[in-house]
């Protein structure tokens, strides 16, 4: 009799799933959930993004924002959410990462536009370019694109914990992963070159090598939420504002100045700002977790974070310190004028683990990046003369 | 096309069935040959929750890897079951730097092999309390350009034990000690890599009873520029430097692609640095070389911070058992420079220096007594190779060199490696 019940039971359950698998899911609204000591299995029992149908929703008060110029993820399109429980904000800081309040939460789901005609979960995928490179006011529409991962970082009252989720073959659900993961995919560039690549999802502690900015400390933090990175205007679904003055509108962001008097990063990409506004920007959202004064880098003696001005600390004409053959047999970290002298442009250049940088978050060549950074070197005046 | 977690084993069963099915896919297609990582996702399951206190070991296998690991925990042991038993290859690796990298303090690794990474092998990244015991970090190919740079990498480290190690093939050192201080580097073999044992910018070093052989340089102590601290006060002694004499395989712009091959023991603008009751033998170039930062061919206007100085000083050269050597000297200007003083048949003396030294310390022509450069070594000689002409006046100098520094004390390891057996001082075996 009991028997037959659960079996009715799950009959029941089983049917219902299969209706909701069919159509459209109708489930109740996404709302976030503050884990203060456990790590769920499922992305979607955090509540800030989660797959409803052909939709990657946005959990209730989730923000979406971007950063002026983004790491370079193998081409992956982001999108970033942060979610503040109610009544908390953050405190502004100049330089550094906010100070945010334990419950946050923030997400950064990794997403490639799918070559037309192909499944969901395909492999065959086509570069976030320019302004696809980060997008999603409303989540994100899943008909067109492939989810890869979904990293989360949540401040806990211990500090900020990292935890990647890995999106499942259906694209339905993504579960944690804390060893990382590969996905193999394929890349077809706007020209047809096809790329076949191994996209790496990181292991806890991989995380971990880039978000610690003190490495004496060993403190997780996030990198993204930093005045220079958000002073910009978003286009929310509400209309386009700037990120801060959003961010301070809806009381989530304490003692920021007006947008004007804050720093302000360019877009990599944006031909109307300077090449050297450009290349700083992208050195510094690509290297400067690592390579500054406390990160992990600090031992090279090479800093590239925005704020650096002295030419040797910037790597000009500045002799390798641990290269080994990542120096691609040239002299010094960046020779002014000469790119193909120069460290910095070979290892951006570089696929080979233990040559290329940044060492981690890529198997693909940036080449929009590398073209910069070449661009920026051969403009610059100078030269290293021998004594 | 999936995403895979790796195929997990029976040990790891609880963790995502869905995950683990799917991993169990061999992919369609890939971009670089998949291999059984299930090993590493254990690996790394443990090490990712690792607790102070812990010991992991890892049984004896040969375990496939294609991403580096890492360990975040402070007080963690990793154990193998010995370097040719327990095998973690890198050959594979298409993620992470290093194969192993380590931002841990109180961390001990031992009998254990990593082989074959991209990048250095084993690298830990600022801690306290560090042995490295019984390691093998090697590039079965040999030498190779394209090889990782390091074998055993300690940087920014205080307190370190590196001990009965065989480092092989890295690309620049095999064992490099960085940034570090109070150290002991002891029993480890070194062969075949640019450099055998490295230490640089490093202070309170005893380096005693290894064997380096078949490198390019054997033994280097070296101050490299632009860095937080400068080096000094490292002993070198008991060792055995031979035939290193293999072809300088580093990649140009690396400290070490300027050092000559058959270099048996090298002093580069460090400071007090004593080199005693060594055998050193058969290194071709010369058995000792003392040589500032001018002679490695980097030196800019502009490329070098102000605070650095690069000039070596206060090296005391005593006692040591030298045989053959400085017949075949790398590089065109010092083979010339061989043939014109010492003729076809003849060889350069078992010390070498530079002939660089700081013009605002000299005092009527020489360094101040704590400052020089002492060879009590007889019946060696010392030749001031006369850098700074190029050579061109060059000259068998052996009376300038004489004279006598303090010695300095043994390194004493404290904390938890204090009961480890204090510098032996008991001759090589």
């Amino acid at each position: 009799m009991r028997r037959s019940l659960l079996a009715t039971i799950a009959a029941i359950c089983l049917g219902t799933l299969g209706v909701l698998g069919a159509r459209a899911f109708t489930r109740a609204p996404l709302a976030p959930h503050y884990f203060a000591n456990s790590n769920p299995a499922n992305l979607s029992d955090w509540g800030v993004v989660a797959a409803h149908g052909q939709h990657l929703a946005l959990g209730a008060g989730v923000v979406p924002y971007d950063l002026a110029t983004a790491l370079f993820s193998d081409y992956a399109g982001k999108l970033r959410t942060i979610w503040l429980p109610a009544g908390t904000s953050a405190t502004y800081d100049a330089t550094q990462t906010f100070d945010f309040p334990v419950g946050t939460i923030i997400s950064k789901t990794f997403y490639y536009p799918r070559v037309a005609g192909q499944p969901a979960g395909s492999a065959a995928v086509r570069p976030a370019l320019g302004a696809l490179l980060q997008s999603g006011a409303d989540g994100l529409e899943l008909s067109t694109i492939r989810l890869v991962e979904t990293r989360v970082l949540v401040r806990r009252a211990s500090g900020w914990v990292a935890l990647p989720y890995v999106w499942n073959a259906d694209q339905t659900e993504a579960t944690l992963a804390r060893v990382g993961a590969r996905a193999d995919l394929e890349l077809t560039r706007d020209d047809g070159r096809v790329t076949k690549f191994v996209y790496a999802v990181p292991n806890a502690n991989q995380c971990a090598s880039c978000h610690t900015p003190n490495h004496a400390s060993r403190a997780l933090s996030p990198i993204g939420p930093k005045a220079r990175h958000l002073n910009h205007d978003f286009a929310y679904t509400t209309g386009r504002e700037n990120q801060l003055a959003y961010l301070t509108r809806i009381g989530w962001l304490r003692g920021a100045p007006a947008p004007d008097a804050a720093p302000r990063n360019a877009r990599f990409y944006d031909t109307t700002a300077s090449v050297d506004a450009r290349a700083r920007a992208y050195l510094d959202i690509n290297c400067s977790h690592c390579h500054s004064a406390m990160g992990l880098a600090r031992t090279t003696g090479l800093h590239l974070d925005a704020n650096v001005t002295e030419p040797l600390r910037l790597g000009f004409c500045k002799p390798p310190v641990a290269a080994g053959p990542g120096t691609g047999d040239h002299n010094f970290d960046i020779v002014p004028g000469r790119p193909d002298d120069s460290i910095l442009a070979y290892r951006l250049a570089a696929t080979r683990p233990g040559v290329r940088m940044p060492e981690l978050g890529r198997n693909l060549v940036h080449e929009e990046g590398v073209a910069l950074i070449r661009a920026w070197i051969a403009g610059l005046p100078g030269a290293c003369q021998a004594e | 096309m999936r995403v895979t977690t790796g195929c997990l084993t029976g040990l790891l069963a609880s963790v995502s069935l869905a995950a683990m099915l799917a991993g169990c896919d061999k992919p369609k297609q890939q971009a670089a040959a998949p291999a059984d990582t299930s090993g590493q996702t254990v690996i790394l399951q443990k090490l990712l929750d690792a607790k102070p206190g812990d010991v992991i070991t890892i049984p004896a296998g040969v375990y496939h890897l294609d991403s580096s690991i890492s360990l975040n925990v402070d007080g963690v042991t990793v154990r193998g079951e010995g370097m040719d038993k327990t095998v973690l290859d890198f050959t594979n690796q298409i993620n992470g730097s290093e194969g192993f990298a380590v931002h841990a303090s109180n961390f001990t690794i031992e009998d254990i092999a990593l082989q074959n990474s991209k990048g250095d092998a084993l690298k830990v990244n600022e801690g306290q309390n560090i042995i490295i015991r019984r390691v093998r970090a090697e590039w079965t190919n040999g030498p190779a350009t394209s090889n990782g740079a390091y074998g055993l990498y300690p940087v920014q480290t205080k307190n370190l034990l590196v001990e009965d190690c065989y480092v092989r093939g890295a690309s620049d050192a095999g064992i490099y000690v960085g940034q570090s201080q109070n150290i002991v580097v002891r029993r480890n073999h070194a062969i075949e890599n640019v450099a055998g044992i490295e230490i640089e910018n490093s202070s309170f070093a005893d380096i005693y009873d290894n064997e380096a052989t078949k490198n390019t340089g054997g033994i280097l102590v070296f101050n490299m520029p632009n860095l937080p601290v400068p080096g000094h006060s490292t002993r070198v002694f008991h060792n055995h430097a031979y035939a290193n004499n293999t072809p300088n395989f580093g990649a140009k712009g690396t400290a070490v692609s300027s050092v000559p091959a058959g270099t048996g023991v090298i002093v580069n603008a460090n400071k007090k640095v004593e080199i005693f009751d060594n055998d050193i033998a058969d290194n071709a170039t010369g058995n000792v070389i003392i040589a500032s930062y001018f002679s490695t061919g980097f030196m800019t206007k502009t490329g070098v911070a102000e605070a650095y100085d690069p000039y070596p000083e206060a090296i005391y050269i005593y006692g040591n058992h030298f045989k053959g050597g400085g017949d075949a000297p790398d590089t065109l200007k010092l083979k010339a420079a061989k043939l014109a003083l010492f003729g076809l048949t003849g060889h350069f003396p078992d010390v070498i220096w530079d002939g660089f030294a700081n013009p605002k310390k000299l005092v009527d022509g020489k360094l101040p007594a704590d400052s020089a450069i002492c060879v009590d070594n007889a019946p060696s000689d010392v030749l001031n190779a006369d850098g700074p002409n190029d050579f061109k006046g060059a000259k068998v100098d052996t009376a300038a060199f004489a004279c006598n520094l303090e010695k300095m004390a043994p390194i004493t390891l404290t904390g938890p490696l204090a009961d480890t057996p204090a510098t032996s001082g008991a001759a090589k075996s």
